[in-house]
C-alpha cells in the first residue's frame, strides 16, 4: 500500500531524476524552489507526463511509459492542493467544495459536501465567495474540496506559503489532523525548513532533479549525507 | 414619420444581426476554445483565415463567398442541384456576409479571454475529475464571460452595419433584402434625402445606444 514512483524528464535544459516509494504516511518533498519538487507532484496527479518511469498507486498503475499506460488526471483520483489554491472564483464555497464530488447522487453530494464544511469549520462561509474569504478560511475550502472525491493520495504543492507566521503553525496543526482522519498517503512540497522539520514522518530532500537523501526528519537533520544536505538544513539548527 | 419601407428594413436588420449573432456565439465561442487550448498543425494558420474578413474589403469577403455559395458556387452548386434553392439573393445570404464579416470580432475577444483564465484552475478542474467538456462549460467560459459578453456586442453591431458583403450576396431588393445600410445607400442615390437622414439617425441612435448599455454592463461584471 502506498504510492510508489519513478519518474524522468527533460525539459528546457532541466532534467528531473526520481525514484521514491511511501507508505501511508506524511511525506515531505524539501529543498531550494526549482528542484523539481512541484514537477514530481504534477506528473503524480497527470498534469504533466514523464519521459519514462512509472506512477503507482496501491496496486494499481496510474502511468508507465513502458506499458503505454497513462491514466488521465480526472481518473487518477487524487486530492491536489495548488499553491495559489485555485479556488473557483465565481462559485461559493459552498459550490467549489461541491465541485469536487460528480459521482454520487444529488442529495448525497450535499450531504457530504456540508459534512465537509463541519469537518473544516467553514459553517457560516457557505454562501462566500473566495474573495470574501480571509487566508486561512480559502486554505480549508481548497482542503475540503480536494478530499470531496475521498482520493487515494493527498497531493500538497506549498499551500501554506501564501500564509503569515502565526496562521501556518495553525495549518501544520491543522495538517496533523487531516492526516488522523483521512487516512491515505500526502506529499507535501515545502521549501520551509520548519515546516519540513514538524510536520513530516518521512523526509525526501531533492536537488537539481535528483533526491539526495530520505529518511525520518531527525535522523536527515542529525546526519546528513553530503555538504549540500547539510547546507540546506543548517537554518534549523541555528533556530 | 416612420414609413413602412423604413420600418421593414429595421426589421430586417435586427433579425439578420439577431440570427448572425446566435450563430456567431455558438460557432466563435466554439473555434475560440479550440484556438485558445489545444496545439494542433495549422492552428495559427486557422486563426488568419477566420480573422481575414476583419482587415479585406467587405466585397472581397462578398466576392469569395459568391465563389462559395453562388449558384454555381463549390457548394452552392450542390445545394441548387439537390434542392432547387439558392441563398442568393434571400435574407439568408444577409445573414451568411454579416456572420462571416462579423465572426473575428467574436474569435479575437473569446480567445483572448479565455487564454487569460489560469491555468490551475483547469489543472484542478481535472483533478477533481471533471471532463474537458464539463470544465469548458462550468469554468472556463464562465471565467471568460466578460469576453464572451464584448464579443457578442462587437459582432451584433457589426452585423447591424453590415454593407458591402450583404450587397454583393443578398442584392439591394426592396422589400426583401434591403436592410437599413443598402436602404440607406438607395436613399442617398435617388436623392431621397429626408428619409435617409431618419434612417442615419435612427441606426446611429440604435448603434449608440447598444455600445452604452453594453459598456456599462461589461463594467460591471470585472
Amino acid at each position: 500500500m502506498g504510492l510508489s514512483v519513478n519518474l524522468k524528464k527533460k525539459v528546457n535544459g532541466f532534467s528531473l531524476d526520481v525514484a521514491w516509494e511511501i507508505g501511508n504516511e506524511l511525506t515531505v518533498l524539501f529543498g531550494y524552489s526549482g528542484a523539481g519538487k512541484s514537477m514530481t507532484l504534477q506528473m503524480i496527479a497527470g498534469l504533466s507526463i514523464p519521459d519514462a518511469g512509472f506512477v503507482r498507486i496501491n496496486t494499481s498503475k496510474l502511468f508507465d511509459r513502458s506499458k503505454g499506460i497513462n491514466v488521465p488526471p480526472q481518473e487518477r483520483h487524487l486530492g491536489y492542493v495548488f499553491q495559489d489554491l485555485a479556488l473557483f472564483p465565481h462559485m461559493t464555497a459552498l459550490d467549489n467544495i461541491l465541485y469536487g464530488s460528480n459521482n454520487t447522487g444529488k442529495s448525497g453530494r450535499r450531504e457530504s459536501a456540508m459534512e465537509m464544511i463541519r469537518a473544516f469549520h467553514l459553517e457560516g462561509l457557505e454562501e462566500k465567495y473566495p474573495a470574501e474569504l480571509s487566508g486561512g478560511q480559502k486554505q480549508r475550502v481548497a482542503f475540503a474540496r480536494a478530499l470531496m472525491r475521498k482520493p487515494y493520495a493527498l497531493l500538497l504543492d506549498e499551500p501554506f506559503s501564501a500564509l503569515d507566521n502565526p496562521l501556518r503553525i495553525e495549518m501544520r496543526r491543522f495538517l496533523r489532523d487531516i492526516k488522523n482522519k483521512f487516512d491515505v498517503p500526502i506529499v507535501l512540497v515545502t521549501h520551509d525548513v520548519t515546516e519540513a522539520y514538524t510536520v513530516a514522518d518521512t523526509l525526501i530532500v531533492y536537488s537539481n532533479g535528483k533526491v539526495i537523501q530520505k529518511g525520518k526528519p531527525k535522523d536527515v537533520f542529525d546526519n546528513p549525507w553530503s555538504a549540500e544536505v547539510e547546507i540546506l538544513v543548517n537554518s534549523k539548527k541555528s533556530l | 414619420m416612420l414609413e413602412s419601407s423604413v420600418l421593414f428594413s429595421l426589421r430586417l436588420s435586427f433579425q439578420v444581426a439577431a440570427v448572425a449573432t446566435f450563430f456567431i456565439i455558438v460557432i466563435g465561442v466554439t473555434v475560440a476554445y479550440f484556438l485558445a487550448q489545444r496545439n494542433f498543425r495549422g492552428k495559427e494558420l486557422l486563426d488568419m483565415l477566420f480573422t481575414l474578413p476583419l482587415v479585406l474589403p467587405p466585397t472581397v469577403t462578398g466576392y469569395y463567398l459568391i465563389i462559395l455559395f453562388g449558384r454555381n458556387g463549390l457548394i452552392g452548386k450542390p445545394i441548387y442541384a439537390w434542392t432547387g434553392w439558392s441563398i442568393m439573393f434571400t435574407w439568408h445570404a444577409a445573414v451568411l456576409a454579416s456572420f462571416v464579416v462579423a465572426l473575428p470580432l467574436m474569435i479575437k475577444t473569446t480567445r483572448a479571454a479565455i487564454e487569460t483564465v489560469d491555468k490551475n484552475l483547469i489543472n484542478a478542474s481535472y483533478t477533481l475529475g471533471h471532463s474537458e467538456f464539463e470544465t469548458a462549460v462550468r469554468v472556463i467560459l464562465p471565467l471568460a464571460k466578460r469576453g464572451i459578453m464584448a464579443g457578442t456586442v462587437l459582432s451584433f453591431a457589426r452585423a447591424l452595419g453590415e454593407f458591402g458583403a450583404t450587397l454583393m450576396l443578398a442584392g439591394n431588393i426592396p422589400g426583401k433584402t434591403d436592410t437599413m445600410p443598402l436602404a440607406i445607400y438607395s436613399l442617398a442615390g435617388s436623392g431621397e434625402w429626408s428619409q435617409a437622414n431618419g434612417m442615419v439617425i435612427l441606426l446611429t441612435l440604435i448603434s449608440g445606444l447598444f455600445l452604452y448599455f453594453a459598456n456599462r454592463y461589461s463594467k460591471r461584471i470585472i
